[in-house]
């Protein structure tokens, strides 16, 4: 086959345009907002808020109300367990995430095993991308949207928290309320991209692309264009591979995600294992100052 | 307004069954500089937090400028500079980044830095030396310079009261005298100037005032006075005093 059938022919099928639209939708959305996830330290609260989604989407696929809705209440309710739990017992924080979303996750899982329905609600589960439909495509353009635009508006305020909640309180903003905005995008962008890739890969989409220009870049400006191209581009050749290979799409989107990320772990120009030590080698060449920076390492006391 | 810049009144903080700061008051006036001096545990951070209203008093308050820390706070006056273990050195902003976040309430949403801004920024790295490095990622500085792009950032921000957490733990001797230096001209400026310190030689240099602080506070006025070794002995315990003082 050659390459421009390659990547044409699956293109004639409908169901492949609107797999391709959601894909590139999902995978901008997840990694613009994975950037502030991981500079957080958030990743497991994505994992968390990612799979405590899922009784609230069932729910409002019972009650007939746009499955954000269902996504957004059960995503605080599982931040505010888990909170709970940790502040008023003896239980560490990641026991607290850990307890909290698989019981959501499983509340979930009962619930789609006695709710009857038309579309396979295991879709949700597992993610459907070859089966999204007109009305689910709307459905994710307009949240990934409305998701997207927020970030934009709201992104210097999110990384100052990031960087440092106690100034922007100092400076009379309020972290507590910035924290609880970036969490109710965080629901809503699991909705979004479970359409994708299911709950179980959410995580993936909600932590590689930033971990990755994490790796290769030092400026967050950079790391918000780098993450979603690289995103985007692992998803669409995801999709492609598995069309081709015949394997699951989104599982398969996921991987190619991994492989990027080992790719930049190893050989990022800076901070990669193997690109440091190229770096360091040609640096100590022409710059003695320049190559052993104290990054990442406290100065000594 | 008032004349004095911070005024802490009674203030006891609880957290459960831990007694944290017990009647601790505090004041000071502007252009002054106060050496906040403890052993870790004497409530040193509890009362930074509580000044800048992350710790709610269990009793007592706390007056800036003569008004609550939140209009303090709304209008920029309170500048915070964290100790070293608070700050991710690997996050990607240059210290050009960091320092625009003191200008951060100063923009309106979406808070797209203007003229003004980039010239305050520009001013302020220029007054602690960190022009040349404007551009660097801030883990790539030393002890020091990752220090003063702090100040910078009170700078830009234009604060008048200034709260620094142990700025001189990992700096050496010349970035310590240059930021000792700098906070001289800004008290002589008018600006209000809180620093917690280890470092019991640098003070009298630095401080106007002095508090010693074991949950409350055990003495306070000149630098010399409070180092008073009778002083230091009930703060720190005698065993500490000597290495304290030699080192």
């Amino acid at each position: 086959m050659n390459p421009v059938d390659y990547l044409v022919e699956p293109l004639g099928y409908e169901f492949m345009v609107r797999a391709l639209i959601t894909t590139v939708a999902a995978a901008g959305v997840c990694a613009v907002l994975s950037c502030w996830l991981v500079l957080i330290g958030w990743s497991l609260m994505g994992d968390a808020v990612s799979h405590a989604v899922l009784p609230g989407v069932v729910l409002a696929y019972i009650a007939g109300l746009p499955f954000a809705v269902g996504a957004v209440v059960f995503g605080f309710a599982a931040v505010g367990a888990i909170g709970l739990v940790r502040e008023t017992s003896r239980v560490k924080e990641d026991a607290a995430i850990g307890i909290v979303f698989t019981t959501f996750f499983a509340a979930g899982l009962v619930l789609v095993s006695v709710t009857p329905s038309q579309t396979d609600l295991n879709h949700i589960v597992f993610g459907n991308l070859l089966g999204v439909d007109r009305g689910e495509l709307i459905q994710v353009l307009a949240l990934a949207g409305f998701t997207l635009l927020a970030l934009m508006l709201l992104r210097r305020d999110f990384t100052l928290y990031a960087f440092d909640p106690t100034h922007a309180h100092a400076i009379g903003l309020n972290p507590r309320l910035l924290g609880s905005a970036l969490l109710g995008l965080l629901a809503l962008t699991a909705v979004v991209a479970l359409q994708a890739v299911g709950v179980v890969l959410v995580v993936a989409m909600l932590i590689i692309p930033g971990a990755t220009a994490y790796l290769l870049t030092d400026r967050f400006q950079r790391m918000l264009l780098i993450a979603p191209a690289v995103s985007i581009g692992a998803a669409v050749t995801g999709l492609y591979l598995s069309y081709h290979l015949d394997t699951a799409s989104g599982a398969m989107i996921v991987v190619v995600q991994g492989v990027v990320f080992v790719l930049a772990y190893l050989f990022a120009p800076k901070h990669g294992v193997i690109g440091r030590r190229l770096a360091a080698n040609r640096n100590r060449a022409v710059d003695p100052n320049g190559a052993d920076s104290p990054q990442g390492l406290r100065a000594p006391r | 307004m008032s004349e004095l810049a911070i005024e802490v009144d009674d203030v006891t903080v609880r957290y459960g069954e831990v007694l944290a700061l017990d009647g601790v008051c505090l004041t000071l006036a502007p252009g002054r500089v106060c050496g906040l001096v403890g052993m870790n545990g004497s409530g040193k951070s509890t009362l930074f937090k509580t000044i800048v209203g992350l710790v709610k008093p269990t009793t007592g308050t706390v007056r800036l400028y003569g008004d609550s820390p939140r209009a303090a706070r709304r209008a920029g006056l309170l500048g915070y500079v964290p100790q070293s273990e608070d700050v991710d050195w690997t996050f990607p902003l240059t210290v050009r980044d960091v320092v625009l976040t003191g200008r951060h309430g100063r923009m309106g949403f979406p808070r797209r830095p203007r003229r003004a801004d980039r010239e305050a920024v520009a001013r302020a790295l220029e007054r602690v030396q960190l022009t040349d490095l404007a551009d660097r990622q801030i883990g790539a500085l030393s002890g020091g310079q990752r220090k003063r792009a702090f100040v910078a950032r009170a700078l830009a921000q234009e604060a008048t009261l200034l709260l620094l957490d142990e700025p001189f733990a990992g700096v050496d001797k010349r970035s310590e005298s240059a930021i000792t230096e700098l906070l001289r001209e800004l008290a002589a400026e008018g600006a209000a100037i809180l620093v917690s310190t280890h470092d019991l030689h640098a003070l009298p240099g630095l401080a106007d005032e002095a508090a010693l602080l074991m949950r409350k506070v055990l003495a306070r006025g000149e630098p010399e006075e409070v180092l008073r070794p009778e002083n230091l002995a009930a703060a720190f315990g005698l065993d500490v005093l000597n290495r304290e003082v030699s080192s």
